[in-house]
Parts: C-alpha cells; sequence; structure tokens
C-alpha cells in the first residue's frame, strides 16, 4: 500500500518537474541561441532559447581554415596520378597525354617553376564520393589539389557533384594524342634506320635472392 | 427545469426567427459553435499546437508562410483539398466513409449545450453535464468505424485501444464531474454556471469554494486528456508504434475532418472543466471595494470571452503536457484508470457528499 502512494507522489512529482522544464523552454523561445561558431568561446554556453536555423537565410560561419570542399588548381598539376593512386574510394578520375617536346613550351610550368610534361585533358572530381580524407592533398607534390572552406556545395542532380578541372578540351585533346603518336612512330622510324636492333636491351639484372631465414 | 428567460435571451431569439418554413434561426444557431471550431482549429489549434511545440523543443516552428509562418494553416488545408481522397479496396466502405463524420458529430454535438455566455446557450437542457458526458461516448463508435473499416490491422488496434481507454476513463470523468453537479446541485450546464458567479470573480469558483474540490478537478482533468486521445494517452493513435492508429488510411479532408473532431474534443472538453469547477463564463475578477472589476467584466460579450479563455487556457495545458510526457502503455494505462483514477474519485464523491450535506 505505501508502494502505492509513493508511486503516486512520483508521479506527481516527476510530472511537475517535467512541466517546468517544458514552460521554461517556452518562455526562452522569445531568445535565440547565440550564433556563436564552434571556435567561439562561448560556444558551450548558449543554452537558452531557439536553436532552430534558418538555413539558406542563416548560416554559422564555416572556420577560415576549413577543409571542405576538394579543389584542383589544373594550372600546377604536372599529372603524375600520384593523388589518383592514393584516394581510397576512387573518386579522382585523371587522363593524360604526353606532352610532345615541341609542346612543352605550351605546357608551360608550375608556380614553382617545374617544367609541365603532361597535358591533362581529364581531371574529374566526384565530390559526392569524396570524404576529405586529405590523402590526395597530402600526396600532391606540386601542391595544386587542397580543401577549400566551402562546405555548402548541395545539388539537386547528383551529376552536378562531378566537377571537371582538365585543361584541354575534347578536340584538343584529340590533337595531341595525335601529335603525341606521328612524333612516336617518328621517333620509332628513325630509331629503325639507325640500325638499332630493337630486342638489343640488355637483359635485366637478376634478383637478389631473398636472405634465408 | 426551465431557465429564466433573462438566461437565453440570444438563443431564445435566433430559434424563433424563420423565413417561411425555413427556421433560418437554428440553422445560425448551429452554425455558431462550428464556425467558431474551424476558425479556432485553424488558428490556436494547428498554428497554436505548432508554435508550442515547437518553442517547448528550441525550435521556431513553421516559418515559411507568410510573416512567421501564418499562412501555415492556409496552405495546409489547399494541400488537404487537393489530396486524392483514397478509400482502400477492401475497406468496408460504408464504414469507412461515415467514421470521421461520427467522430466529428460526436464532437459537435455537445456543442450544443456549452453556455457560450449568460445569454447564449444552444440548448439549455435541464440534464446538460449528462448529456455531454454520455454524447461523447459517440465518439467511440466513431473511431470504431473508423478502425474496423479500414481493414488495416493498425487501424483496428488503435481502435480497439481507443475503446478500452475512453470507455474506462468515462468513469473516473463522470463521477468526477458528478460531484461538480452536487455542488451545484443541477445538471444545467447555464445552472452550474450561475451557481458560481457572484461579486467576487473567482472566489465563487467551485474549485475555490470547497476543500475537495481540486480534486474531483484534476481526476476530470487527467480523464478528459484520455477521452480526447491526447498525449500521454494518445495510445489510439500511437503513431510511433501504430503508424497513425485509426486513421492510418485516411487521407486528404477525411483525415482533415478527423482532426477537426479531436480540435472540437479538445475545446469541449476544457469548457466543460472551466464550466464544473471554474465558473464558465462568470469573470474571474473580483469587484474590490469601489471598484467594480467584476461587474465592468461581465455581460454576454465577456462570458464568451472568459469561456473561451478558460477552454483555451486548458488546451494550452493539454498541449504542454503532450510535449513533456511519454506515452503511457496501454498497462499502465489501465492501472491509472482503475486502480487510482477511479478509487480517487469515488472517495472525492463521498467526501464532497460529505462537504454538501454539512453546508
Ligand atoms: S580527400 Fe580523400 S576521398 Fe577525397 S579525393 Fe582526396 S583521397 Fe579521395
Ligand atoms: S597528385 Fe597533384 S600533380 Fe599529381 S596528378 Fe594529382 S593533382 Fe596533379
Amino acid at each position: 500500500m505505501s508502494e502505492y502512494f509513493s508511486n503516486i507522489k512520483t508521479s506527481a512529482t516527476t510530472i511537475a518537474t517535467g512541466m517546468g522544464i517544458t514552460l521554461k523552454h517556452f518562455f526562452n523561445a522569445v531568445k535565440r541561441k547565440g550564433d556563436a561558431g564552434i571556435d567561439d568561446a562561448d560556444y558551450f554556453r548558449q543554452v537558452d532559447g531557439l536553436c532552430t536555423l534558418q538555413y539558406p537565410k542563416e548560416a554559422i560561419p564555416t572556420p577560415p581554415h576549413g577543409r571542405y570542399r576538394l579543389y584542383c588548381n589544373i594550372d600546377d598539376c604536372i599529372g603524375c596520378r600520384q593523388c589518383d593512386r592514393a584516394c581510397p574510394v576512387q573518386c579522382i578520375t585523371i587522363e593524360t597525354i604526353k606532352a610532345t617536346s615541341d609542346d612543352l613550351e605550351a605546357c608551360g610550368k608550375t608556380s614553382g617553376g617545374q617544367q609541365k610534361r603532361m597535358w591533362v585533358p581529364v581531371f574529374d572530381i566526384d565530390v559526392a564520393k569524396c570524404m576529405t580524407c586529405g590523402i590526395c592533398v597530402s600526396v600532391c607534390p606540386t601542391e595544386c589539389l587542397y580543401h577549400t572552406p566551402v562546405a555548402d556545395f548541395s545539388e539537386f542532380n547528383v551529376k552536378n557533384m562531378m566537377y571537371h578541372f582538365g585543361n584541354l578540351s575534347k578536340i584538343e585533346a584529340e590533337a595531341k594524342t595525335k601529335k603525341l603518336a606521328e612524333q612516336q612512330a617518328q621517333a620509332a622510324k628513325e630509331k629503325a634506320a639507325a640500325g638499332g636492333a630493337p630486342g638489343a636491351k640488355p637483359a635485366p639484372k637478376p634478383k637478389p635472392a631473398p636472405p634465408q631465414a | 427545469m426551465s431557465s429564466s428567460p433573462s438566461l437565453n435571451t440570444w438563443s431564445d431569439a435566433l430559434s424563433g426567427l424563420s423565413i417561411g418554413w425555413f427556421p433560418l434561426g437554428l440553422v445560425i444557431i448551429a452554425a455558431i459553435p462550428l464556425v467558431f471550431i474551424a476558425l479556432y482549429a485553424l488558428t490556436y489549434g494547428v498554428y497554436g499546437e505548432r508554435k508550442i511545440s515547437a518553442f517547448m523543443q528550441d525550435r521556431l516552428g513553421p516559418m515559411e508562410v507568410g510573416i512567421w509562418g501564418l499562412l501555415q494553416t492556409l496552405a495546409d488545408i489547399l494541400k488537404l483539398l487537393q489530396k486524392e481522397d483514397i478509400v482502400p479496396k477492401l475497406a468496408d466502405k460504408f464504414l469507412f466513409v461515415i467514421g470521421p463524420g461520427i467522430l466529428f458529430v460526436g464532437s459537435f454535438l455537445a456543442f450544443a449545450v456549452l453556455p457560450f455566455g449568460p445569454a447564449f446557450i444552444g440548448a439549455d437542457l435541464n440534464v446538460g453535464l449528462f448529456y455531454a458526458v454520455g454524447i461523447v461516448a459517440i465518439e467511440v463508435v466513431g473511431i470504431l468505424a473508423a478502425g474496423w473499416g479500414s481493414n488495416n490491422k493498425w487501424a483496428l488496434y488503435g481502435a480497439v485501444r481507443s475503446v478500452a481507454q475512453i470507455v474506462s476513463y468515462e468513469i473516473p470523468a463522470s463521477i468526477a464531474l458528478l460531484c461538480a453537479a452536487m455542488l451545484a446541485g443541477t445538471l444545467s450546464m447555464q445552472q452550474i454556471t450561475m451557481m458560481q458567479a457572484g461579486p467576487g470573480g473567482f472566489m465563487h469558483w467551485f474549485l475555490f469554494t470547497n476543500p475537495i474540490a481540486w480534486l474531483p478537478f484534476l481526476i476530470y482533468f487527467i480523464s478528459s486528456l484520455a477521452e480526447t486521445n491526447r498525449a500521454p494517452f494518445d495510445i489510439p493513435e500511437a503513431e510511433s508504434e501504430l503508424v497513425a492508429g485509426y486513421f492510418t488510411e485516411y487521407s486528404g479532408m477525411k483525415f482533415a475532418v478527423i482532426f477537426l473532431a479531436e480540435y472540437g474534443r479538445m475545446f469541449m472538453v476544457s469548457a466543460i472543466i472551466s464550466i464544473a469547477f471554474l465558473g464558465g463564463w462568470t469573470s474571474p475578477l473580483p469587484n474590490i471595494g469601489g471598484l467594480e472589476l467584476n461587474t465592468m467584466t461581465s455581460g454576454p460579450v465577456w462570458g464568451a470571452f472568459w469561456i473561451i479563455m478558460k477552454g483555451f487556457f486548458f488546451i494550452f495545458v493539454q498541449m504542454w503536457l503532450r510535449w513533456t510526457l511519454p506515452r503511457l502503455r496501454v498497462d499502465q494505462l489501465m492501472y491509472l484508470c482503475w486502480k487510482v483514477l477511479t478509487p480517487f474519485s469515488l472517495i472525492a464523491f463521498v467526501l464532497t457528499a460529505i462537504w454538501v450535506i454539512n453546508h
């Protein structure tokens, strides 16, 4: 019997407490939680008030050094494909064409002064797949691949999440491929004319035997 | 009991009005609560509940349509009107279609006896309170029709739960209201209100004139939550277990009618609790010395204002509870009804009887 009454008492007090809390929140709705960003010292002190963010109109600023959307500065890319190989989710697609010797001038140099030797007609990043892990960024020798502070890049059509960065149009790419093939054919012909037997490569050295355990 | 003519001047005059054979006055009297329910359900019921629930959860609620989302409800109505009115192929079509109708009629019928002011009451029955309690039970039929007619297991579960719940909670609710009827010595809503009118304002209300009225008051309030299917007694709906309970299959305007009925019932029970314990349309302000606050704030228009405000206050409490408490389990629900509320209502009944005899 005493349990019966204590249960009733517990229900009454807990309901009263709960209703007190909700009423407090109801009256606190005249306040707004501040818009302190995560790097603000007051971030965890914004306890009272509404927390709805009316998103497109209001947005919490992202940190200026944030690392979100991947960007490739294609002018600096040397087409080494390191990023392509490093990416764990295969979201980078690269195609390269070797620049012919007379094109090296047109191909240009990176901002670091390195001579570029590859055209990169296709450099696609599927930002829908990219998990911003940053592995590609760390392997890129010319530091032309990096994350930007842009955090909001949603699209209505998932196809638009494919970002194209290539530095040649399709027609240009075809021309360059043809040119390269011609040059290579030319070189092969010259080589044959010079009389070098094609199969005269020195035999590869035998590998050293693995150490015996 | 025939009420004094001064009590019902407006409604009596209206009901006598007719154009030829057409009883225009009666139609107007019937339309007044309908217009009231519609307006209140749209503004306070739907929009208010959204905002209140949002604020209690630190959200903003609707904001996009109109200033502060004020036109959101209108947009929703337009949307509901456009929706296809689906009747499931294997449903019992007759029951399925009339279910929402019965539900709405059940909550609407009780408005006939609610006094909306000292000069307006649809029907001043001498058994008004009894009628109001009884007519609520029609809701059970509507819910059963909707749940069974849907030919859907969730809907049927919801309906059966609802019947168990409403039938059970009618008992403590009725006994608690009996206490008020005993205090007043009448079942007429208008008379019960008159008993609590006086220059002292709130001091004449049953809740404050006797020491035990708080107990039936609380019991009726809790039971009324269960009768209107409001949280924490919304197990017929139970959207997380039963999808949406007895109205799982309803779409478009039928769904809207079910909700209109729910909001109508919410106001009805709130009005009944105000009439039974908080003086209905009487003003809460007392006359203090020469300051005739009570006299100033009485009259037909003020009366309507006060009862609507009291009703709205209790609806606010219902919403407040809804966003505070989790839903009860079925066994807890029955425990609360049969082992807590019913015995306490009987105790309240006996104590009230003793108090009435000794005064
Ligand atoms: S950040 Fe990671 S996932 Fe994204 S492209 Fe680079 S390696 Fe791939
Ligand atoms: S690692 Fe850098 S330089 Fe190499 S292909 Fe990728 S982006 Fe270009």
